[in-house]
């Protein structure tokens, strides 16, 4: 038998797929529709005689109206259907479970912040959100779990995220899904989803390895970035405890909330974003970080801790 | 209508003055001016860009039977894709009913001797060559492997392939649309024949007329993205290259800005001509006319607001999302209303089923379900999903293949009596239209349920769980290759063997029909005056009750 | 039927198109052709000012950094310069419409062409020729400058479109020159009068266009350094 829907392995899965259902209805109620019409007025009204004449056509404005007005109700009940579940799914529930993903031609490189890194393999646990930060190192590529309804665009010099809650262990699918290059078709790996347990062994064994913060902190001390960004806030540049997720001001004025974009666009492009009170003096590490340095040195500046500062300016 | 036509008699073409014997020679037609055969130029560029793009389809196909690829390197395969994409869809399916049929009937349909601008029409003909010519010199020397999409930064960085080249052709043959939209829309706004009001025009006037407007607007925005790709490419500014503070994004807005405009150039010139050919084997007046004609209209002015549902994927705000969506819903509903109107006008008509009317039929069952498909691809939710896999390629083809193509050859065979003057076999018409929708359906129904499996597109690889529906599509498309050549026979037979056809075989309404198979140079003898709506075609009495 | 095509035919001036049923009809359809053409030409800068806008947007202080790059003397130069040209290009019009015959006509055309090809001559050899041994022309030779610090490489993007949106601009120019010339010629050979004249309308009425879209250039290229910004610029 030929599979129609891939596994729902995912807690959005059958809520997509309940909507796809119905406009699967939708489409072959009003194609059958058509063609029987077809069909019947095509037999019911075959010409009889070359000298054979129709009636006069009379317009119709109920008529109009009325194939005016219900198709457009139908689609505003699927655009409000489709927009509700998209915007409940846009956003991920703040307890889940990071994971940074970087593809490259023609491979996906994933980095747990415990440490453990992949290729072209997702190891997830079951029943848990889990936050995908993502970014590319070349082209745009894009992050496709058919079983999770999930899918992102993964660009160049920027991060995307998607996030999912996977409902049932397996090995799933991973697929790249925008066109990238000669091989395309083989940057595709799977996702395990394991038991809670198992994951956490998955993630302590294997070798010893740091954490993406451990990694962050060893390139934040090799160059140096606490010469000017002392934790006390008496260096040149702001101290960066507790900076992660707060908004703060630009010298432009704008606010922003530091999140991982701000961070990267600090690092590569620093004199678009001084903060208020601060001269545009940081240099550029512009060509200096992979993106995965640039992740860890992200979650160094987060596990400097979220909380109010104490201190500083 | 005042014309000469009891002064026609039943000569055979030959023994006539037509268009077609009024010169010889080749410079008659390399120079011509006449829009008549500038529209037969088009005709046999347009068809031998087709096989071109479809031979490249069928290399895809022939590969897609086995999951780690029967015939192609990847390499050669993402080639494929990208030729048969920019082909059909610069070189084919944009120029195929306007350049053809447009150029053929418009002076005809509105009762004046040619377009406006003749001369700047045949120019658009050269420029067209010109861009076919380098598209043709980038796919034999190397190919091009970015896609007909040219997403950057791939496009302006990493290939290796002959993008320039691609870029530039489709520039040229951008301004070959430009002319002909301008060259269209100045023509019905001004050479109208005395009594042909706006309101008498047939439909399929007010279709190219909508469908100029977006050659008009849409077109230019292409062309100046394409020579920003084409700069960053040669000279590594970075346009859009993130790395110096380029956006890669501002491509694909740019870039579908045009393209989405332009799959209703695609298809709007094919619903003009299911509304002729709908009318003449009806025998009928169309039901609803006024509302088919602002839906054209309507479908042109919405198709420039929707571009960003192309986009959902791509970390898009969720409000940039909404706001497509919601617009994207509203383009559908003018189409909805021509399908009403055509099915209503069905209803007690005198219906006849030569190959024109087959051809028209299966587009309505067809457009219907490549544009409700639509309507999953509109829904965020279910974009997400689909977005990038085999629905997206399914969805496009039932529109442009089932749809577009399939209009494009009812009109050719509706037409074909009055450009050449001779008749074609319908039975065979007939058999070809069969074995066209027959392989179609094959090809690419298939193809929805895998997207929704979950294969992506431009895959030249593939898991072997997908085996069995790419090997019925693949079958689907051999079917299809052939339904496609047998017209090519017996068109070019009936040239030369087919029965002459008089002014008006198909007893049709219309100027067209009123003046000789084949026209004479000026269309017609006398100018026409025109004194009735279009399809007015005599009524009987019903009996009340 | 051979009547009205002979009365037709000598009742109608030089220049007429045998599509046309009448001149009126010819005149209308090249006025609207015309339009519809500008209309294409808007889209088609548009697609340029749409980026650029986006791009300033983003990284404002380097594009700021690269306006001050430009020569806003030359620039302002070849602002009048154009106008001036706008003008000339009227009065040839102007002199067709009162039957001032070719002398003034070609006159006025030629004069419209010299200024043209001043605006040309100036941007060439003062502005890019300039930019060339600056070294701030992208693609050949373009050398960051210790200055510009971190915002080097969209000081690089900024001078990208200034050469890309003046270029587009400047071929314009070659075009209308070109135009001109052919129009100047048909001048000389009297083909124009107070009855027929439309050529040089619809001419005209690209020409003003090109100069409009400078308009549009001149400010959001040269003047947006803030170098006569109230209190002092940078």
């Amino acid at each position: 038998m030929i599979p129609i829907q891939p596994p729902a392995a995912s807690s959005i899965a059958d809520g997509v797929d309940k909507l796809y259902y119905f406009l699967t209805g939708i489409t072959l109620f009003f194609t059958v529709l058509i063609f029987s019409i077809i069909f019947y007025f095509m037999v019911k009204y075959h010409r009889q005689s070359e000298d054979e004449r129709a009636p006069e056509t009379h317009t119709s404005l109920l008529l109009e109206l009325s194939w005016t007005i219900i198709p457009s109700l139908i689609c505003v009940v699927i655009f409000v259907w489709a927009s509700d579940l998209y915007v409940r799914n846009a956003r991920p529930p703040a307890a889940s479970t990071e994971i940074f993903v970087i593809g490259k031609q023609w491979m996906w490189h994933i980095q747990h912040p415990e440490g453990p890194r992949e290729i072209d393999e997702l190891h997830v646990p079951v029943g848990v959100p889990v936050k995908l930060t993502m970014t590319s190192q070349d082209v745009i590529h894009d992050f496709y779990i058919p079983a999770f309804r999930v899918k992102k665009d993964v660009l160049p010099g920027r991060y995307t995220s998607l996030w999912f809650q996977p409902t049932e262990t397996g090995t799933f699918h991973l697929f790249c899904a925008q066109f990238c290059g000669t091989s395309h078709s083989q940057m595709i790996g799977w996702v395990y989803v394991m038991s809670p347990d198992d994951y956490t062994a998955w993630l302590a064994g294997g070798e010893a390895s740091e954490s993406m913060a451990q990694q962050g902190e060893r390139l934040f001390n090799h160059y140096t970035c606490g010469y000017c960004h002392v934790a006390d806030g008496t260096g040149r540049a702001p101290s960066l405890v507790g900076i992660y997720g707060k908004p703060e001001k630009l010298a432009s004025g704008e606010m922003r909330v530091v999140d991982e974009a701000l961070i990267r666009q600090a690092l590569m492009f620093p004199n678009s974003v001084p903060l208020s009170g601060f001269a545009p003096i940081m240099p550029t590490f512009q060509g200096q970080f992979t993106e995965e340095q640039i992740l860890q040195l992200i979650a160094y500046v987060k596990s400097l801790g979220s909380e109010e500062r104490t201190n500083g300016k | 209508m005042s014309t000469a036509l009891a002064d026609i008699h039943e000569v055979p073409a030959e023994s006539r003055v037509n268009y077609l014997n009024a010169a010889y020679g080749i410079k008659s037609w390399l120079l011509t001016v006449d829009h008549k055969r500038i529209g037969l130029l088009y005709l046999a560029s347009i068809t031998l860009m087709f096989f071109v793009g479809g031979t490249a389809a069928v290399l895809m196909r022939m590969n897609l039977i086995e999951p780690q690829g029967a015939l192609l390197e990847p390499e050669t395969y993402n080639k494929m894709f990208s030729t048969h994409g920019i082909i059909m869809v610069f070189f084919f399916l944009v120029p195929s009913i306007p350049a053809t049929l447009g150029n053929f009937l418009i002076p005809i349909m509105i009762g004046a001797r040619d377009v406006a601008f003749p001369k700047l029409n045949l120019m658009s003909w050269y420029l067209f060559i010109t861009g076919s010519t380098f598209a043709l010199y980038a796919v034999l020397t190397g190919g091009v492997d970015t896609g007909w999409t040219f997403y950057t930064p791939y496009s302006s960085t990493y290939a290796h392939t002959n993008v320039i080249a691609a870029a530039l052709g489709v520039f040229i043959a951008g301004f070959s649309s430009i002319l002909t939209g301008l060259n269209f829309v100045v023509t019905i706004h001004k050479m109208r024949a005395p009594g042909m009001t706006w309101f008498r025009l047939p439909l399929f006037i007010w279709a190219m007329y909508a469908t100029s407007v977006i050659f008009v607007l849409g077109t230019p925005v292409i062309a100046v993205t394409l020579l920003l790709l084409g700069v960053e490419r040669l000279l590594h500014v970075g346009i859009f290259d993130p790395a110096i503070g380029g956006d890669p994004l501002l491509f694909q807005h740019l870039f579908w800005f045009y393209s989405h405009p332009a799959v209703y150039i695609m298809i709007l010139p094919g619903m003009g001509v299911i509304s002729e050919l709908i009318t003449a084997f009806t025998r009928k007046k169309i039901f609803g006319y006024t509302f088919v004609a602002f839906s054209s209209m309507g479908i042109a002015v919405i198709s420039f607001v929707v571009w960003g549902h192309h986009m959902f994927v791509t970390g898009q705000s969720v409000y940039a999302g909404l706001v497509f969506s919601v617009l994207s819903f509203l383009v559908a509903i003018p189409s909805a209303i021509k399908v009403f109107n055509w099915t209503a006008t069905l209803y007690r008509g005198s219906i006849s089923y030569q190959a024109p009317m087959l051809y028209a039929l299966g587009f309505m069952g067809l457009f219907t379900m490549g544009g409700l498909t639509g309507l999953f691809l509109a829904s965020l939710a279910v974009d997400v999903h689909l977005n990038g896999t085999y629905f997206i390629v399914a969805h496009f083809h039932y529109i442009m293949v089932g749809g577009a193509v399939m209009a494009y050859l009812g009109g050719i065979h509706y037409w074909w009596p009055k450009i050449t003057g001779r008749l074609y076999p319908d039975l065979w018409a007939r058999f070809a239209a069969l074995v066209i929708f027959v392989g179609f359906n094959l090809t690419f129904f298939p193809q929805f349920m895998l997207g929704y499996l979950g294969m992506p597109r431009r895959y030249a690889i593939y898991p072997a769980e997908f085996q069995v529906l790419n090997v019925m599509s693949s079958a689907g498309a051999s079917i299809l290759g052939v339904g496609y050549l047998i017209p090519l026979v017996y068109l070019i037979w009936s040239v030369r063997y087919g029965p002459p056809a008089g002014p008006n075989p198909w007893g049709a309404k219309g100027l067209e029909w009123e003046t000789p198979s084949p026209p004479p140079t000026e269309n017609f003898e006398v100018p026409p005056v025109v004194t009735e709506d279009a399809y007015n075609y005599p009524t009987r009495e019903v009996a009340r009750g | 039927m051979a009547d009205t095509v002979a009365h037709a035919h000598s009742a109608h001036p030089p220049g007429f198109a045998h599509q046309f049923e009448d001149i009126e009809q010819q005149r209308e359809a090249s006025t609207l052709g015309m339009w519809v053409f500008l209309v294409t030409e808007i889209l088609f800068f548009g697609g340029m000012f749409a980026s650029y806008t986006i791009y300033r947007s983003l990284h404002l202080p380097a594009f700021e950094t690269g306006s001050r790059l430009l020569e806003v003397k030359f620039g302002a130069i070849n602002t009048a310069v154009l106008i001036c040209s706008s003008l000339t290009m009227v009065l040839a019009i102007r002199a067709a419409q009162v039957g001032k015959g070719k002398a003034q006509i070609a006159f006025y055309l030629i004069l419209t062409m010299i200024l043209g090809a001043t605006f040309l001559g100036l941007k060439l050899r003062f502005e890019w020729y300039h930019d060339y041994i600056e070294h701030i022309v992208p693609g050949f030779g373009f050398e960051y400058r210790p200055e510009w610090g971190s915002l080097a490489p969209q000081v690089q993007m900024f001078m990208c479109f200034y050469f890309f949106m003046t270029g587009l601009h400047a071929l314009h120019m070659v075009a209308g020159i070109g135009v001109l010339s052919v129009l100047t010629i048909m001048a000389a050979r009297n083909r124009f009068s107070a009855e027929y004249y439309a050529p040089l309308d619809i001419s005209g009425l690209y020409w003003h266009f090109v100069d409009i879209v400078w308009i549009f250039l001149f400010p959001l290229l040269y003047l947006i350094g803030g170098r006569y910004a109230i209190g002092g610029g940078h």
